[in-house]
C-alpha cells in the first residue's frame, strides 16, 4: 500500500499516545506502590511526575487538531484522530487519580497501618492490567479484545463492594479508625472509576474498527 | 421522498470504448446528489447523461434508461431541448454570453418565450439573480458586460442564467474549481439554498465540499458506480474499501 504523507503523521500520533498510556500506567503502579510499599518519597515522585503527563495531553490535543486541520482525514482516518483526541483526556484523568492515591499515601504512610490491603491491590492490579491491555487492543485495532476488557471491569467493580463494607465495618467496629479508613475508601473509588475510565478507552477502539458508538448501549 | 430521476442499467460508449458500465441509481427530488472519483471514472459523462449532452459528441451510444418523473429521457421522440431546459447545467468555467449582465438572464428566457410582457421579463431576470444570490451584487450595473464580473460572479451569473428557464434539476460539473475559497464558499451555500426547489447534481474533485453540500454521495470507479450512500457515512464509515481508498488519498 502506498505510503501517505498522512500516514507518518498517524503513526507520530499513535506513538504519543501510547507514551502517555505507558507513562499512565507507570504512575498508576508506583501510586499504588507507594501506598503498599509506604513509600512517601515514591509518592511524591508520582505527584511530581504528572506534570510531565499533562503536557503529554497538551502536546496530543495541538497535534490532532493540527492533523485535522491540514490533513483532512476521512473515514478510518478521521476516527483513528478522533478516539485520539478522546481517548488523550480520558489517559490524563487516569493518571489524576493515580496522582490522588499517591495523595493518599502520604497520609495514610504517616499513620500506623489500620488493616491488610488485600482487595485494593487486587483492584489496582486489575486495573492495570485492564489499561495496558486496552492499549495493546487499540494498537492492534482488535474490538474484540475490547469488547472482553469491558466485561472485566465488572470484577473491579464488585472488589470495590467488598472494599467498602469492610471499611464501613472497620469505622464502626474501631472508630480510631476511621481518619485512615475514610482516606482508603478514596483510594478504592479512585481505582473503581479508573475501571471506568479504560472501559470508555476500550469504547473508542470499537468505534475506531467497526465505526460502532457503544457508549451508554445495551451492550455495556 | 420521490425519485426524481432513475436511472437503469445505463451503459456508455464513446466509440468502441466504454465509458459507463451498468450504472443504477435513485435520485429524489429536491436532493443534493455528489458524483466523486478519481479523473476519467466516468462521473462528467454520467452527468451529461440525464439532460443528453453527450448526444453533441460524435460515436457516443447509450443503452439502458433513464427515467426523469418517470419518463425515459432517450425514448424516440423525446425533445431534447425542453429536457435542456428542464435539466439545466452549469460547467466547470464559467461561460458567460459576450453580452449584459441583464442580456445573459433575459436570453434562455426570451427564446423560449417564457415572459408575458416586457414588465415580465424583467421580473424573471431579477428573480433568478436573486436566486443565485447575485442581485445584490449586480442590480445597479445590469446593462455593464457580464464579463466585467470576477471569476465568482461569473460562475453565479450561470446559474442565475440555469435557473431563469425555470429548471426542476440542476447539474453542476465542478462548479466551483476554478474559484477562489470565499468564491467557492459562495457557490457551496447557493447549493444549499436551491435544494429547497431544485434536485441537485454535483460532481466534484473536492472531496469536502461534497461533504459539506451533498444529502448523498456516490463514488465511480473505471466507469462503475462502487457505492452510494448517505454523505455522512461515506465520509466516516464507508461500506467498501475502495471508496475508503479513494476518500483517504489511498489512490487517486
Amino acid at each position: 500500500m502506498e505510503y501517505r504523507i498522512i500516514d507518518q503523521q498517524l503513526d507520530l500520533l499513535r506513538e504519543k499516545l501510547l507514551l502517555l498510556g505507558s507513562t499512565t500506567e507507570n504512575a498508576l503502579q508506583r501510586a499504588m506502590k507507594s501506598l503498599t510499599s509506604r513509600d512517601s518519597d515514591l509518592a511524591r515522585q508520582v505527584l511530581e511526575e504528572d506534570k510531565i503527563i499533562n503536557q503529554m495531553e497538551v502536546d496530543i490535543d495541538r497535534f490532532s487538531v493540527e492533523i485535522l486541520a491540514l490533513q483532512q482525514p476521512a473515514a478510518r482516518d478521521l476516527r483513528f484522530v478522533i478516539s485520539v483526541a478522546k481517548i488523550t483526556p480520558v489517559l490524563e484523568r487516569i493518571a489524576d487519580h493515580a496522582g490522588n492515591i499517591a495523595d493518599a499515601a502520604l497520609i495514610l504512610n504517616d499513620q500506623p497501618q489500620i488493616k491488610d490491603l488485600i482487595d485494593l491491590p487486587f483492584m489496582a492490579q486489575s486495573a492495570a492490567e485492564m489499561l495496558r491491555t486496552a492499549l495493546d487492543a487499540f494498537t492492534s485495532e482488535d474490538a474484540a479484545a475490547s469488547r472482553e476488557i469491558i466485561q472485566q471491569d465488572r470484577r473491579i467493580d464488585e472488589a470495590y463492594k467488598r472494599v467498602f463494607n469492610d471499611l464501613l465495618k472497620l469505622m464502626i467496629d474501631d472508630p480510631t479508625t476511621t481518619t485512615s479508613a475514610a482516606h482508603l475508601l478514596f483510594v478504592a473509588k479512585h481505582l473503581e472509576r479508573i475501571g471506568d475510565y479504560v472501559k470508555d478507552i476500550c469504547e473508542l477502539n470499537v468505534y475506531l474498527t467497526e465505526a460502532a458508538f457503544i457508549k451508554h448501549s445495551v451492550e455495556e | 421522498m420521490q425519485n426524481k430521476i432513475s436511472i437503469s442499467n445505463l451503459d456508455f460508449y464513446y466509440g468502441k470504448t466504454q465509458a459507463l458500465d451498468g450504472i443504477s441509481l435513485e435520485i429524489p427530488e429536491r436532493e443534493v446528489m455528489a458524483f466523486i472519483g478519481p479523473s476519467g471514472c466516468g462521473k462528467s459523462t454520467f452527468l451529461r447523461t440525464l439532460n443528453r449532452m453527450n448526444d453533441l459528441i460524435p460515436g457516443t451510444k447509450v443503452d439502458g434508461e433513464v427515467l426523469i418523473d418517470g419518463k425515459n429521457i432517450y425514448a424516440s421522440g423525446t425533445d431534447v431541448v425542453a429536457l435542456r431546459r428542464k435539466v439545466g447545467m452549469v460547467f466547470q468555467k464559467s461561460n458567460p454570453f459576450p453580452k449584459s449582465i441583464f442580456e445573459n438572464v433575459a436570453y434562455g428566457i426570451r427564446i423560449n418565450r417564457l415572459h408575458e410582457n416586457k414588465a415580465d421579463l424583467h421580473a424573471r431576470v431579477e428573480k433568478a439573480l436573486i436566486d443565485a444570490a447575485l442581485w445584490d451584487e449586480v442590480k445597479d450595473r445590469l446593462q455593464t458586460s457580464a464579463f466585467g464580473l470576477s471569476g465568482g460572479q461569473q460562475q453565479r451569473l450561470c446559474i442565475a442564467r440555469a435557473l431563469a428557464v425555470q429548471p426542476q434539476v440542476v447539474l453542476m460539473d465542478e462548479p466551483a474549481s476554478a474559484l477562489d475559497p470565499i468564491a467557492t464558499q459562495k457557490i457551496e451555500e447557493l447549493v444549499v439554498e436551491l435544494k429547497k426547489d431544485y434536485t441537485i447534481v454535483i460532481v466534484t474533485h473536492n472531496m469536502q465540499q461534497a461533504a459539506r453540500v451533498s444529502d448523498r454521495t456516490a463514488f465511480f470507479m473505471l466507469g462503475k458506480l462502487v457505492e452510494i450512500n448517505p454523505t455522512q457515512k461515506m465520509f466516516t464509515n464507508p461500506d467498501e474499501k475502495l471508496t475508503e481508498d479513494y476518500i483517504t488519498g489511498r489512490f487517486g
